[in-house]
């Protein structure tokens, strides 16, 4: 599983970071950041879809 | 005092959103428009509005921001002759303003509100809350709206912004003028009187006397495209700050206590699991989503069915979204950890709260202090509760025994 932000859309709610601290970050405009490179490890999927299913402006895209 | 109001004949066409009843709980309403055959109500009252209640609609308005302008976002029309005079062209960007102006009105103040930026707000706001609390414990009462919530939003945004402190009653009667007892043309002219001189005396106090790391100062040494920012952005975004900041975070404050004051099972919930807190809190600011804007649409446009004309008014009811059960499952229960939550008390879109990491922090701070001081405490008289609403929706008096 890979995570994306498409920041057109990302208007920095956090919430992906308030479901997902480990995969969801912020930079210096409070909008989203993805912290980990390439493959989501199996222990953090399930929060990484929770932050998904957080984000208003369902701007995560996730692949698998 | 007699209430002249005219009653309300049919809640579609004819809503009234300072009705005491729709004040005390605009959720019944809200839902009563969303379940009819027309999800959208309009009303004649205060120079006529339209109020969308399902979910999808109010985003799909969020984000269609060229049709739906915030040139005017209060639930009523603006004071007349607002704009005009020498300070007319003080607004409250970035709220206030649209595309393409609303990109840097926003770009310029999104890094003081980033998370990692507000983080150096708790160590104050935790203090601040443990001094109000130490006023009350002893007495086994407390209002926890006028006594607790009423004071930190309005404390901790005159730190940020570098204005004193002891400024704190004014700052609170201008703030209520202003986005609360809306109804009164009159007091909304005074409040915006006294927030202009007062910002204007601040930014002429730091031109002879410079200051660092201070708001307002970076404010006005900011340049776009080579040249200072204007005079009318930084009184604006001042008067934004102080108004936005204040009244919403406290209101949502409130409604947080007496959601727990009544629910011992969620507090027990949040001492045994402290790692609920930050999803709490976004189910808490879901179904108390404190803060209605408005819309004003630029164009003649048919929405869902319903014939908008340019100039009216749209009612963002944020706080009917979060409710919709379309969107979220049992919408008027408390679930702590709810997982899929994509609630818009915030707002969507481009003009989402810039605040919104510090208000959070405000709303956990607040509650995680009280909690841990006074862990059971109880409602003396649930019909005693009184509430604000229209633009922004919270109890004024909320007394607790413990
Ligand atoms: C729980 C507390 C709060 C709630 C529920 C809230 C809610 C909102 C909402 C719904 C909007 C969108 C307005 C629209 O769509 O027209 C908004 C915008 C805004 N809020 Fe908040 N707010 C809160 C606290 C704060 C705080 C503490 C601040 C900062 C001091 C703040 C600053 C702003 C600003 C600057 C905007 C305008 C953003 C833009 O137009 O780009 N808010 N807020
Ligand atoms: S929740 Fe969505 S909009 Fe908000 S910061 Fe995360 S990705 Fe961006």
């Amino acid at each position: 599983m890979r995570v994306s932000v498409d920041s057109g859309s990302c208007h920095g709610h956090q919430m992906c970071a308030i479901a997902a601290p480990e995969v969801f970050g912020s930079d210096e405009l409070g909008n989203a950041t993805v912290l980990i490179d390439g493959d989501i490890p199996e222990e953090l999927q399930a929060k990484a879809r929770r932050a998904e299913a957080n984000c208003p402006e369902r701007a995560i895209i996730i692949t698998e | 005092m007699t209430d002249t109001r005219k009653p309300v004949e049919d809640i579609l066409t004819d809503y009234d959103i300072f009705d005491p009843e729709f004040v005390k709980d605009p959720y019944s309403a809200f839902s009563e428009i969303r379940e009819s055959g027309c999800p959208i109500a309009h009303t004649e009252r205060y120079a006529g509005s339209w109020l969308p209640t399902r979910y999808d609609d109010v985003v799909a308005i969020a984000q269609e921001y060229e049709t739906f302008t915030s040139q005017s976002i209060l639930v009523l029309p603006p004071i007349p002759g607002q704009n005009e005079g020498q300070y007319g062209g003080v607004k409250a960007p970035p709220i206030s303003s649209d595309p393409p102006e609303h990109h840097w009105h926003r770009r310029l103040i999104l890094p003081v509100f980033a998370p990692q930026a507000v983080a150096k707000y708790e160590q104050g706001t935790k203090d601040l809350c443990n001094s109000l609390i130490d006023e009350f414990i002893d007495k086994g009462t407390a209002d926890v709206a006028g006594d607790y919530a009423q004071h930190i939003p309005v404390r901790v945004i005159a730190t940020l912004l570098g204005v004193p402190l002891e400024m704190e009653s004014d700052f609170t009667a201008w703030v209520r003028a202003a986005l609360e007892n809306i109804t009164d043309v009159e007091g909304r002219k005074w409040a915006r009187q006294n927030i202009i001189q007062f910002f204007l005396a601040q930014v002429e106090d730091r031109k002879n006397n410079p200051r660092e790391n201070d708001f307002i100062s970076e404010l006005m040494n900011t340049e776009v495209e080579g040249k200072k920012v204007p005079l009318d952005y930084v009184l604006g975004v001042c008067n934004l700050m102080l108004v936005a900041g204040v009244d919403t975070t406290w209101s949502a404050i409130g409604s947080c206590m007496w959601h727990m004051a009544q629910h011992p099972e969620h507090r027990k919930a949040l001492r045994d699991n402290p790692e609920l807190w930050p999803t709490a809190i976004e189910e808490l600011l879901r179904v108390y989503a404190p803060v209605t804007m408005a819309r004003v649409l630029s164009k003649d446009a048919e929405f869902q069915g319903c014939p908008m004309k340019a100039g009216d008014r749209v009612l963002m009811a944020f706080p009917a979204a979060n409710r919709d059960p379309r969107q979220f499952e049992n919408p008027d229960e408390v679930i702590l950890d709810r997982e899929h939550n994509r609630h818009v008390a915030f707002g969507s879109g481009i003009h989402r709260c810039a605040g919104s990491n510090l208000a959070r922090l405000e709303v956990r701070v607040a509650l995680q202090t009280f909690l841990a001081r006074i862990p059971e405490f109880e409602l003396v008289n649930p019909d005693d509760v009184t509430w604000a609403g229209g633009q922004v929706h919270g109890p004024r008096r909320c007394m607790v025994k413990f």
